[in-house]
């Protein structure tokens, strides 16, 4: 302020920078970095995925007349081939088309644990949807402040509560009680208490995403139906819902998807036998549960049955994927059309 | 320094009249102090719209002067590009010069930074940190590199007086600026803005969010402020440019109609678009 | 309305009459809607007063301080959590601090810097999509790069790494979304004081930002800390009977022991496991009471 008694200040042209310039485009390229690091994890995935699942299909065995794998290629090393055997892989149908899972025997039809994986995920969503989106209309549509404040926090504990936790849970309280109601053919663990625990896992999801769409649709339609002489659930049922129905679907995909995902209580609560079955009260393998009981077991570094693991998680990366992308898709067309 | 307006020909609309504005400088004066801003042939786009169109305009230094004209007009985005705010917008794009000092803002060594430190800005909505008093006037030197807390005080203490502001907040600095009402905030931002010892004040329709007696108190502000300072400011009310002003400029449709002393411009307008705008017709 | 209410002469009450039937039908299925609605808000709440009932059931008979000062052993009785639950503490603190800077970083690039090209688009769908990616596969990432191609083996930093993959995309959505909270104006204010753009962001928008970013990271934190199925995959102990002293140590997880004892064939452990997870819920719930306090101290001043 000391020049500002002069009425006429000097030109001072010196615009050009006098501090040190190289702080911001470090921080600028220490961000983009830290960016960065988001792409290469999805690339890290794709890449260890790929890789692994190249050694699991590449992987020579012998197998002689009577049926049995006598020798692998990498026992054998530089030593030459059994004579009586012929050398096999697993291919990519067989892997992809195969009905039996018995990775002892060198079988590896992805289809028993696949079939698992959606008897869970299909039982979840029957649990979750309906009263997911009930709980959603509620909260939206009739709820007072004080439910909603009760309700709100429920859930959030809901969502916040660890995976293992809700497998406790199905092999304390669940578990017993489907074996009660549903007596002697049901094996101790199976389809069914996963399908219920799991549903109530992604229970949360459905209810937030879902009321949150709900919420968005204009109050003026709301009142538009009124006027028709709509009774509440004319309005709900017939304009709210519709209105917010891809939303409400987005969230239904997600809460599958993670479903599929869902490792530690499914582990818990519907064993570790794979089944092609659609008998939700058999003990069942699905495929994160495979994953873990391969981790859990001794196999040796560089067997088949520890590459196999990453052609598993191969097809469970592109199964949810594509249904994350799928809802991310409708959620954002969704957005652009109310905006 | 006749305060009276002329008598228009129409006795029913009458333009606002230049009164309480003794001390607005008459064209000759203002023909004496050099162009400390200068626009020169300024075209601006947002993407492919094109907002302004070949402006040319001296804003001559310790003077106010206002840019009028219906919303929409440009008077805005030109003052933007006086502090290169607008190179926050990704598809802006400019042709033409602006000039401070007889210097392009717009060349390539020129740093932003160290321009707006000179060019200070006063927004619509006032916008104060949520943080003290005391640490919204010292943002401007603090980031500007000053740790010596009794100066940046002494800066405070200063740049609150001038704003008219100090004897309502001296003893509280430490409160938070939310805590201050809406016409003590754009206050508190002009102090904010001073404190960067700017030789240009760009002011955004500074008082349109606030109550009569709050914007009578930022006019007379600006009146003292404009020895000091060289004053631009926006505003979308006749009577404040025509109170407050030495130099008035008219944009319609993105283009400058007319410039010139607030004076004549509100007695005696030369374009008909001019005079249709003062007068009422429109906007 | 219908005709077949007969011959009464007021037609408005004629209306009346045939809407009395179909109107009262219309407002029961109204109010049979509203109650299903009721029910399914009120099973959210049975599920959880069940979950807790039936952790406090099993778990509480065995909390004990052997719990806490005993490892994991063979014998109900000997078996306490102590290596575990170290070992999770180690996690979640690599795991924070590792998680924390890279996943705010990665949000302010993003919100502040990155011109809304293809490339930020690419980006921001691509941690949409990580978001969803299962924890499991996270894991037998965490086993391909950090474990065996990276030679790091079973350390607790392996799993930690693993763990920061997994929470890195709640991080960074959250820190996004608070830091789309702060108002423009303020970042406009601070560079028309002649702020750089980092000053901007270091002194206005991130203190702003800082409650809604607390309530990200404590949610990773609380996700890493619940996350059993990574640790499975990288190999984490589960009969840990020493505590973990470097990153190069071998580990174990509280959620790891839990599902080790969940799935264990003696009931007692199903016990056990109920008492080691009030011991981890306690822990959740304490770090989550110290982000509402966090936020309340932070968020008070703050009203835009």
């Amino acid at each position: 302020m000391s020049t500002s008694a002069n009425p006429t200040r000097s030109a001072a042209p010196g615009l050009e920078a006098t501090r040190q310039d190289w702080l911001e485009p470090l921080i600028r390229y220490a961000l983009l970095a830290c960016a960065t690091v988001s792409v290469l994890v999805t690339v890290g995935i794709v890449g260890v995925l790929l890789w692994q699942a190249v050694n699991f299909f590449g992987y020579v065995y012998y197998v002689n007349d009577a049926g049995d794998v006598v020798a692998t290629a990498q026992e054998l090393g530089e030593r030459p081939a059994p004579a009586d055997a012929v050398a096999e892989t697993i291919t990519p149908g067989e892997f992809l088309g195969g009905t039996r899972w018995a990775p002892s025997q060198y079988l590896f039809g992805i289809l028993p644990l696949l079939c698992g994986t959606l008897l869970v995920t299909f039982g979840a969503a029957l649990v979750a949807a309906p009263i997911g989106l009930g709980t959603a209309i509620y909260l939206s549509e009739y709820a007072s402040p004080l439910v909603r404040e009760i309700v709100k926090p429920v859930l959030e504990i809901l969502a916040g509560i660890p995976s293992v936790v809700y497998g406790f849970f199905a092999v304390v309280a669940i578990s017993p009680v489907v074996g009660a109601v549903f007596g002697e053919q049901t094996d101790t663990f199976n389809a069914l208490n996963a399908s219920i625990v799991v549903g109530f896992m992604v229970l949360p999801m459905v209810v937030s995403l879902s009321e949150d769409v709900l919420r968005s649709v204009p109050r003026s339609l709301r009142e538009a139906a009124f006027a028709l002489g709509a009774t509440k659930y004319d309005v709900t049922a017939k304009v709210v819902v519709p209105a917010a129905l891809s939303g409400v679907i987005a969230s239904f995909l997600l809460a599958v998807s993670r479903a599929i995902g869902e490792t530690m209580a499914v582990t818990l609560a519907a064993g570790q036998k794979a089944t092609l079955t659609l008998n939700p009260l058999q003990e069942i393998q699905t495929m994160t549960a495979y994953i873990v009981a391969v981790r859990q077991g001794d196999n040796e570094v560089g067997s088949i049955q520890a590459y196999a693991i990453f052609a598993v998680g191969l097809a469970l990366f592109g199964l949810t994927m594509v249904l994350n992308l799928l809802a991310q898709a409708i959620l954002n067309r969704m957005r652009n059309s109310y905006e | 320094m006749s305060t009276d307006a002329q008598p228009s020909a129409s006795p029913a609309i009458r333009p606002p009249a230049v009164v309480g504005n003794d001390g607005a400088r008459s064209a000759d004066e203002m023909a004496q102090s050099p162009a400390k801003v200068a626009a020169k042939g300024l075209d601006f786009f947002y993407g492919e719209s094109q907002a302004l169109f070949n402006i040319s305009l001296d804003v001559p230094e310790n003077c106010v002067t206002a840019f009028i004209g219906p919303s929409g007009c440009g008077k805005s985005t030109f003052l933007r590009c006086m502090n290169r705010m607008n190179d926050m917008i990704e598809t802006a794009r400019l042709n033409g010069e602006v000039l401070l000092d007889g210097h392009s803002i717009y060349g390539p060594k020129v740093d932003v930074v160290e321009l707006r430190k000179r060019v200070g800005m006063v927004f619509q909505k006032s916008n104060p940190f949520p943080k003290s008093i005391l640490e919204n006037v010292a943002y401007g030197p603090r980031v500007a590199g000053e740790r010596n807390k009794a100066k940046l005080y002494e800066i405070a203490e200063r740049c609150l007086t001038y704003a008219a502001l100090w004897d309502e907040v001296k003893d509280r600095l430490n409160d938070s600026a939310l805590a201050l009402s809406g016409g003590q905030q754009q206050r508190l931002c002009i102090a904010r803005a001073l404190a960067t010892d700017p030789q240009v004040l760009l002011m955004d329709e500074p008082a349109s969010a606030l109550d009569p007696a709050s914007t009578t108190r930022i006019e007379d502000l600006i009146g003292e402020l404009k020895d000091r300072y060289t004053i631009v400011i926006v505003t979308h009310n006749m009577q404040q440019a025509a109170r407050v002003s030495d130099q008035t400029a008219f944009f319609y449709q993105g283009r400058l109609i007319e410039a010139g002393a607030t004076r004549e411009l509100f007695t005696n307008p030369k374009e008909k678009q001019t005079e249709e705008y003062i007068t009422g017709r429109f906007g | 309305m219908s005709t077949a209410a007969g011959k009464a002469d007021n037609p408005l009450e004629r209306g009346a009459l045939a809407e009395d039937a179909y109107m009262r039908r219309r407002k029961r299925i109204s109010s049979l809607f509203a109650w299903l609605c009721f029910a399914a808000t009120a099973s959210c709440l049975v599920v959880l007063v069940t979950l807790l009932g039936a952790i406090f059931y099993q778990g509480l008979p065995w909390l004990s301080t052997t719990l806490l000062t005993n490892n994991a052993s063979e014998s109900p009785e000997d078996a306490g959590i102590k290596a575990a639950l170290v070992g999770s503490l180690w996690l979640i603190a690599l795991t924070g601090l590792m998680a924390v800077p890279i996943g705010v970083g990665a949000a302010v690039y993003l919100e502040e810097y990155a011109p809304s090209t293809w490339w930020r688009k690419v980006i921001q769908l691509n941690i949409s999509n990580l978001a969803g990616v299962p924890s499991i596969v996270y894991g037998i990432l965490g086993l391909g790069l950090f474990v065996r191609t990276m030679g790091l083996g079973k350390s607790v930093l392996a799993g930690a790494l693993t763990l920061t993959l997994v929470v890195l995309p709640i991080v960074i959505l959250a820190t996004q979304e608070a830091l789309r909270a702060v108002p423009g104006t303020i970042r406009q204010a601070s560079f028309a004081l002649g702020a750089t753009r980092w000053q901007t962001i270091w002194r206005q928008v991130l203190p702003a930002a800082t409650p809604g970013i607390m309530t990200g990271v404590i949610l990773a934190i609380s996700r890493a800390l619940g996350e059993a199925a990574p640790l499975v995959a990288v190999g984490a102990a589960i009969d840990m009977t020493f505590l973990p002293m470097s990153l190069g140590d071998d580990y174990s997880g509280l959620p790891l022991l839990i599902f080790y004892w969940a799935g264990h064939a003696n009931p007692q452990f199903h016990q056990l496991a109920g008492a080691a997870i009030v011991v981890l819920l306690l822990v959740l719930i304490l770090m989550n009471s110290g982000a509402v306090l966090l936020r309340y101290r932070y968020g008070k001043n703050i009203k835009w």
